[in-house]
């Protein structure tokens, strides 16, 4: 064993504890502060400077306000929806193409990993971008813009095909010599053996098309496809009263006007917890295999 | 080319034939790239054009060089590079090595449970959206917010903090540390499990102590994902993730805040200017791609590690 004790020795494991308490103080401290300001009296929230250490006069009258909104509703819908057809269809796609470059005998792999990789390193930007999906491929305000032109993923797909490479080839090869094609191939061979990297990329895909704002933004008008992020960025960073409260009904605006200023940072805090609980419930399942998943990602990548 | 031999008219025929599934399999994807990146990319014409939606790329009236010129003359230009320069210094000489000082003193660590908890906790903030991280900067921000009442026990001054042009690099680089580091460790923490024991072993034998070990063994041991991760950095040196701009910024701290791609976000979808926004960003990414070339070649002939 590399341990031995001495004085400064202990000293440095005594510093080096109390860094990291440091630094999960630090991470917590800031959600901490949102969640009990969340569940708090909404006048008590707004007289309070600096941090908020914990919930005063409960109250959940901002959730009730947040589920009331019609946009934060079909936002979380519609996220819910982008979310799942993107990362299934990236996800058939990722694997696909994996299998198909990881192949040693098939002649093109390598050419069709350039074609790919090369879009990592060079692109055409945003401005060229926008115009080519919205006037050359007509996505202009369609949903399909937020599924089809973001689903699959090149560094994912780095990820994946270094884990593939890594099965035994005898494995495939006897599959084959059985007479399995190579769909059957990766379906009952290849894939049951990269549970960790799939959960990984998984975990990647969904975090990201959750989390993802900008492409709405410059594509969408219709607020009816507006994901839950756009809305977010209307009531945390445009500081759009009305529609915090009200989601965007204006004739209702005044039936709230008294409860406009006392609740409109209590609700921030409320969408804040509700549209970020559903990552942190997925994580922890998916967080024993990320670090092996990034790992493998990070040899080639 | 030493494999140019298996391309030969035949063996294609013969390779086509046996992996045509496999190719199959891949042509979805091909067509993905295809539409997405490299299409996309054949929109920089407009660069090189007037370019009028109304009449298409291929219609309207071609400028040269002209765009490029009104760039590098404009008042804004210096200001934009150096706040895309100063931002990606920053990160590289402060956020860069702390990452990797995080993970040396995570890999000191004798808990194996507070280890673990401590990378729970600190991969968290990794997975919250820019918009509510955003949010939360606002929230902090404003004169009776957290940052604010911390600035206003060294200075007394309890202006907002997003309204002050000195404050936003530092609060860029410490939000993105906060949101990354835990994240970023990761390859590093990786990597250091990776260290034979053998090697430690042989140094105390020697007579090293923890800190000639961690100079002499454990460094030597992760230079190459430090190095590939500093690659990486460098060729990205130019493209300063704009999202948090965009969000956070506002016209009293463009002095420092304003980076290239938020301003070729303004000058383009805000503001229309389709061709002279479409040439700032072609510039962008072009020296962009030749410091990515440029670090991968140096690398490869000072440590013989590179990308590609």
């Amino acid at each position: 064993m590399r341990e031995y004790k001495s004085v400064p020795r202990t000293i440095f494991n005594i510093f080096n504890i109390f860094v990291f308490v440091c630094v999960i103080l630090l991470c917590i401290l800031p959600v901490w502060h949102v969640v009990c300001a969340s569940f708090s009296d909404a006048g008590w929230v707004l007289s309070q400077s600096g941090i908020i250490w914990r919930i005063k006069g409960f109250s959940l009258k901002g959730y009730e306000l947040v589920f009331q909104n019609r946009d934060i509703v079909s936002g979380y819908l519609n996220t819910f929806f982008y979310v799942i057809t993107a990362t299934a269809l990236g996800m058939v796609l990722t694997v696909m193409t994996a299998y198909a470059t990881s192949r040693k005998d098939a002649i093109w792999g390598n050419a069709i990993m350039f074609f790919i990789t090369f879009t990592m390193m060079f692109n055409g930007g945003m401005i060229a971008y926008y115009i080519i999906i919205t006037k050359g491929l007509n996505m202009f305000d369609s949903r399909l813009a937020l599924i089809l032109p973001v689903c699959l993923s090149a560094y994912n797909l780095i990820i994946v095909r270094t884990a593939m490479k890594g099965i035994p080839e005898s494995l495939i090869e006897s599959a084959q010599l059985d007479g399995a094609g190579h769909v059957r191939v990766l379906v009952s061979i290849v894939l049951p053996l990269m549970k960790a990297t799939l959960a990984t990329v998984i975990l990647y895909y969904v975090v990201a098309h959750w989390n993802s704002w900008f492409q709405a933004s410059i594509f969408l008008r219709d607020r009816s496809k507006f994901p839950l992020q756009l809305i977010l960025k209307e009531i945390l960073i445009t500081g759009n009263v009305t529609t915090t409260i009200t989601g965007g009904t204006s004739a209702k605006a005044s039936d709230y006007s008294g409860d406009l200023i006392l609740y409109k940072q209590t609700v921030k805090y409320c969408t804040i917890v509700v549209s970020t609980l559903p990552i942190f419930i997925f994580y922890p399942f998916i967080q024993k295999y990320f670090e092996s998943g990034v790992l493998i990602g990070a040899i080639k990548g | 080319m030493k494999t140019n031999k298996k391309f030969t008219g035949r063996a294609i025929k013969r390779d086509f034939k046996k992996n045509y599934v496999v190719y199959l399999m891949a042509l979805p994807a091909l067509i993905y790239f295809f539409l997405f990146a490299y299409l996309p990319m054949s929109g920089l014409v407009m660069a090189f054009q007037d370019y009028k939606p109304k009449l298409g790329m291929f219609k309207s009236p071609g400028v040269g060089f002209l765009h490029f010129q009104k760039f590098f003359n404009d008042p804004f230009f210096f200001r934009l590079l150096r706040n895309t320069l100063a931002i990606s210094f920053w990160e590289l000489v402060v956020a860069f090595p702390l990452t990797i000082i995080f993970a040396l003193l995570l890999n000191e660590l004798r808990s194996k449970v507070f280890k673990r908890t401590v990378q729970t906790i600190s991969y968290m903030p990794y997975f919250i959206s820019m918009v509510v991280v955003s949010g939360m900067i606002i929230d902090f921000c404003k004169s009776q917010g957290v940052l604010t009442q911390v600035v206003k026990l060294f200075t007394g001054n309890e202006q907002n903090i997003l309204s002050i042009p000195g404050y936003w690099r530092t609060l860029y680089i410490g939000s993105g540390i906060w949101q990354g580091i835990g994240f970023g460790s990761i390859i590093y923490v990786a990597a250091l499990s990776g260290i034979d024991e053998q090697l430690y072993e042989a140094a105390v034998i020697d007579g090293a102590g923890k800190w000639k070990q961690t100079l002499h063994v454990t460094l030597p041991g992760i230079s190459t994902t430090i190095l590939i991760m500093l690659i990486l950095k460098i060729g990205n040196m130019m493209s300063v993730g704009y999202e948090k701009t965009i969000l956070l910024y506002n016209a009293q701290i463009y002095e420092t805040a304003d980076i290239i791609a938020s301003y070729v976000y303004r000058k383009g979808l805000l503001e229309f200017n389709y061709s002279y926004s479409c040439a700032v960003s072609l510039f962008n990414s072009v020296i962009n791609f030749a410091l990515l070339i440029a670090a991968n070649h140096i690398s490869k002939k000072v440590t013989e590690t590179s990308l590609f």
